[in-house]
């Protein structure tokens, strides 16, 4: 008797030590919102669903952080939590399809092609910048490499998923995998200026692109060759060229830096000639020149709402790209760069209305469904559907409205931002060691915006003036 | 008769058409005369809103407003149903028309070679014709401080308005101001790697030079003085350019500008000004963390040309409104609040960073007065600009709603009464892309 009755205590022992250091063990990974429930009754509000019709008086019901239902007088079962949202209007959270916050490099400026290397291997969960982006709606970011290299690394999309220390438990599972590509300045700076080698012109960027890319065709083929036992041997594993190799079977989405329209016209007949389809440009701001030929090859165009003239390339612009671009039929986004216009693009989609008068829908899919299609995630985000996950904004006032402020931002059902409850202070590590904390008095340097070339600096020959201008 | 009309417009279509656009190279040129805009919403900001009135505009004065205005025989008529006139936007702090593109140094006219050239003048480097002008005019932007940075003492900012071929001609009121980039113990941006002790250092050393240098502008100023009160006033002092140009601020001439963001630059601002006995004539610019020592500003009665609204907290700890809630916290605390963008090509977002102000604690009529008469007040020009008032000079702007709104469409803008066409590169850009002739080809 004595001797079972130990071993019960000393097994409900054991059961309780794998329950708490089980379930409750990935609870305290996350900081901020351990436990927060991802059940949610959202009632009377004004659903902005983006890809059908805009629902006054509308309840959401989310379960296990997908959206269940959508439709009035809901009722949810007992003990789920309910937020009056009167008054209010919820869109689906926005996306950000180009950032560099919340990783801890950003540029691997050491070679024209380093498709080896991923931003998803320095993710950075403590970035306050996550919470600041949350508290302007935002709900996934695809965090890209710099755009110092012409091929170069793998970027990670992730939710903001704030709170969670975990760095893998910010990715977005199942998202596609995608590249950094980089065209213009930045490329022939870095390396045909700053260090002597290819490419220093436009035309040594296309070589580049081509001569990648036939290495990588040739490698596959070598690697299939031996799989089909018509080869001896595989050809000796490169990292690099497997990444490559997966662009040519359409298995990582190029993701390409670009700015003016010749090398977009050369980007797409290269990817002609290699078969690669679904991709996406990005800040092309010249896009708008070649927009029936990014149309026809249903390219994605992914844009600033406005930024301009900082560097040459960007000189011959205009703040309608957005419009004549979506006009001509082009699936566009506008996305930020930079940890500022990350925390306000409900703004800047806003200005594809002042800059060529999208409609609404048009404005705010430029910042949802859009970018969504972009990552290859729209069947998980990107707008309010039933099956979709929970992941929503909420505006005390239309979110094209310069007045509208964040309420609530829920990610997968969890809100991970609370205009009313939120402390002042959400950083979710303090160091101890810091005598001050740092005060960043930029404002004078021209340099708020951008981050594409962070870390270049170090490297190259010009120095800081890549600091100071580079995008 | 009809028929002869008809052949009347085609022949202007074809001919007006191409002679005007053969007569500008880069824009249309504005053109004054007299104007009249009825039937218009007006909000003057220093008195409350008009429902149907007229602004009469006359050269380059607005010459009656109100309900009962005559329209003369003479004045082209606007009319402004369901419009709504503003007074032009005033942005107290940016670089335009100092640099075209910001990469590129050849047109990077901001910033000159070492740490004391107060005698460098942005008036001289403002390019009338850059392209970066009708851009940020036809957003209702019509008159801005334009500063140089770099080093201790930059330069003298300069007032213009965005209109005129000369630099005089925009020049506004003759307003320059010297100014000062406080030595800051900020970081200049995440890729400043300095310890702590680095920072403190290089600013103690900036502040000794800054202290040095204002010494030596005293005893410059001074010995100038006596100098000019004796019978050997005609003969010059030795020639220190530096010093010659500081000396209008030492002897209470001229206003100086100080940049300083992080707090504690901020209050040593302060104090070095008081010390200094140039309490009075300072302005205070940027002021990102202004909200952290509100009640000392208020209480040294400093006006702020706060800004950018737009940016993101100056420390990881701070809540991530403040930089919206900054020009309201410092209102809020009894401080002279304008606006700046500190910006060159998209300074035309002023409206927006006012409307940011206002969604998070300004009121919005606090906040159009920060971009429009309050700056008018703390530069000394609000006899001339900042409102709708006879007398005043026509800088003015007509929208169809909301100025702050991000979608709302400015459609006739009007500066030094010039009515200014609404076009530039970017509109000129849609116009051709739009529709693009050829499409894509088959």
């Amino acid at each position: 008797m004595y001797d079972v009755s130990a071993r019960a205590r000393a097994m409900l022992a054991v059961l309780l030590t794998t329950f708490f250091l089980g379930s409750p063990a990935h609870a305290q990974s996350d900081k901020l919102r351990a436990n927060a429930p991802d059940d949610w009754l959202i009632t009377n509000a004004t659903v902005i669903t983006v890809t059908g019709e805009t629902l006054e008086n509308t309840d959401i019901l989310v379960r296990d952080g997908t959206i269940d239902e959508i439709g009035s007088d809901l009722s949810a079962p007992g003990g789920t939590e309910t937020y009056d949202a009167s008054g209010m209007f919820v869109m689906p959270g926005i996306i950000d399809a180009h950032s560099h916050i919340a990783v801890s490099s950003v540029n691997e400026a050491t070679a024209p092609v380093t498709a080896e290397v991923g931003v998803g291997d320095v993710i950075n969960p403590y970035d306050v910048n996550l919470y600041r982006a949350l508290a302007g709606g935002v709900t996934t970011s695809h965090l890209m490499h710099g755009s110092a290299n012409v091929i170069g690394g793998r970027n990670e999309t992730i939710k903001h998923r704030y709170g969670q220390t975990d760095p893998d438990a910010l990715r977005m599972d199942g998202a596609p995998r995608t590249i950094k590509f980089a065209l213009g300045e930045n490329p022939t700076r870095v390396h045909g200026e700053g260090n002597d080698v290819v490419p220093r012109t436009r035309m040594g960027v296309e070589r580049v692109i081509r001569d990648a890319l036939t290495k990588a065709r040739r490698y596959a083929a070598e690697k299939e060759a031996y799989e089909n036992g018509d080869a001896p041997a595989p050809p000796p594993h490169s990292e690099k060229m497997e990444v490559l190799a997966d662009i040519l079977a359409g298995e990582v989405l190029v993701q390409c830096h670009s700015y003016r329209a010749d090398e977009i016209l050369m980007l797409m007949q290269v990817f002609d000639d290699f078969g690669v389809e679904n991709f996406t440009f990005h800040h092309v701001n010249e896009g708008f020149k070649v927009a029936p030929e990014l149309a026809k090859h249903n390219a994605g165009a992914s844009v600033f709402s406005d930024w301009w003239a900082y560097k040459f390339e960007v000189y011959y612009s205009t703040a309608y790209n957005a419009a004549i671009l979506t006009d001509n039929g082009v699936t566009t986004s506008i996305n930020s760069d930079s940890p500022e216009l990350n925390r306000h693009l409900y703004h800047e989609a806003a200005k594809a209305q002042k800059y060529g008068g999208l409609t609404d829908q048009e404005a705010l899919s430029l910042i949802t469904i859009n970018p969504a299609k972009q990552l290859g995630i729209d069947d998980r985000v990107g707008s309010i559907e039933v099956g979709k996950d929970a992941d929503l904004a909420i505006f005390d006032a239309h979110p094209l409205s310069v007045y509208a402020v964040a309420q609530r931002t829920y990610v997968d059902g969890v809100v991970r931002f609370d205009r009313e409850n939120d402390p002042d202070d959400m950083r979710l590590r303090l160091d101890p060691e810091a005598s001050v904390e740092s005060a960043f008095d930029w404002s004078e340097t021209g340099t708020r915006h951008g981050r594409c070339l962070q870390d270049v600096g170090r490297y190259s020959s010009q120095g800081t003036t890549f600091w100071q201008s580079g995008r | 008769m009809p028929i002869r009309f008809f052949s009347y417009l085609l022949l202007l279509f074809f001919i007006a058409g191409p002679v005007a656009d053969a007569a500008h190279g880069q824009k249309r040129p504005g053109r004054q005369g007299t104007y009249a805009l009825t039937n218009a919403r007006i909000v003057p900001v220093t008195s409350s809103a008009i429902e149907n009135g007229t602004v009469l505009v006359r050269s380059d004065t607005i010459a009656a407003l109100g309900t009962d205005v005559t329209v003369p025989s003479d004045a082209e008529v606007i009319d402004a149903s369901g419009l709504t006139v503003y007074p032009g936007l005033f942005d107290g702090g940016t670089r335009l028309g100092l640099v075209e593109v910001g990469s590129l140094d050849e047109t990077r006219d901001f910033s000159e070679i070492g740490e004391l050239t107060p005698q460098m003048k942005a008036l001289t480097a403002v390019n009338p014709n850059s392209v970066n002008i009708p851009v940020t005019r036809v957003n209702g932007v019509t008159t801005v401080l334009t500063a140089p940075t770099g080093g201790l003492f930059p330069g003298t900012a300069a007032l213009i308005d965005l209109h005129g071929y000369t630099p005089s001609q925009m020049h506004q009121s003759g307003v320059e101001l010297i100014v000062l980039d406080f030595p800051s113990t900020g970081r200049r941006g995440r890729w400043d790697q300095r310890s702590n002790e680095e920072i403190e250092k290089a600013a103690k050393k900036a502040m000794d030079k800054l202290n040095e240098t204002w010494d030596e502008a005293e005893l410059y100023a001074r010995i100038d003085s006596a100098r000019a009160a004796t019978d050997r006033s005609t003969q010059d002092m030795e020639y220190v350019p530096a010093m010659n140009a500081l000396a209008g601020v030492v002897k209470g001439d001229m206003p100086l500008l100080v940049r300083a963001s992080k707090a504690a630059d901020i209050e040593a601002a302060l104090e070095w000004a008081d010390e200094r006995g140039l309490t009075d004539q300072i302005v205070l610019s940027g002021a990102a963390e202004g909200w952290r020592v509100a009640e000392k500003i208020a209480d040294a009665n400093v006006p702020v040309i706060a800004g950018p609204v737009l940016s993101v907290p100056t420390r990881d700890s701070d809540r991530y409104d403040k930089p919206y809630r900054n020009a309201a916290l410092l209102h809020d605390a009894g401080v002279q609040v304008a606006l700046r963008t500190g910006d060159a090509e998209n300074v035309r977002n002023l409206p927006f960073h006012a409307g940011f102000a206002a969604a998070y604690g300004m009121s919005k009529d606090d906040a159009l007065a920060a971009i429009t008469i309050e700056p008018a007040r703390i530069f000394g020009v609000d006899d001339r600009l900042g409102s709708l008032e006879v007398g005043k000079q026509a800088n003015l702007f007509v929208t169809d709603g909301d100025p702050f709104e991000t979608k709302t469409k400015v459609r006739h803008l009007f500066i030094q009464g010039y009515k200014i066409p609404m076009e530039s590169r970017h509109t000129k850009l849609y116009n051709e892309f739009l529709n693009r002739n050829p499409g894509v080809q088959e």
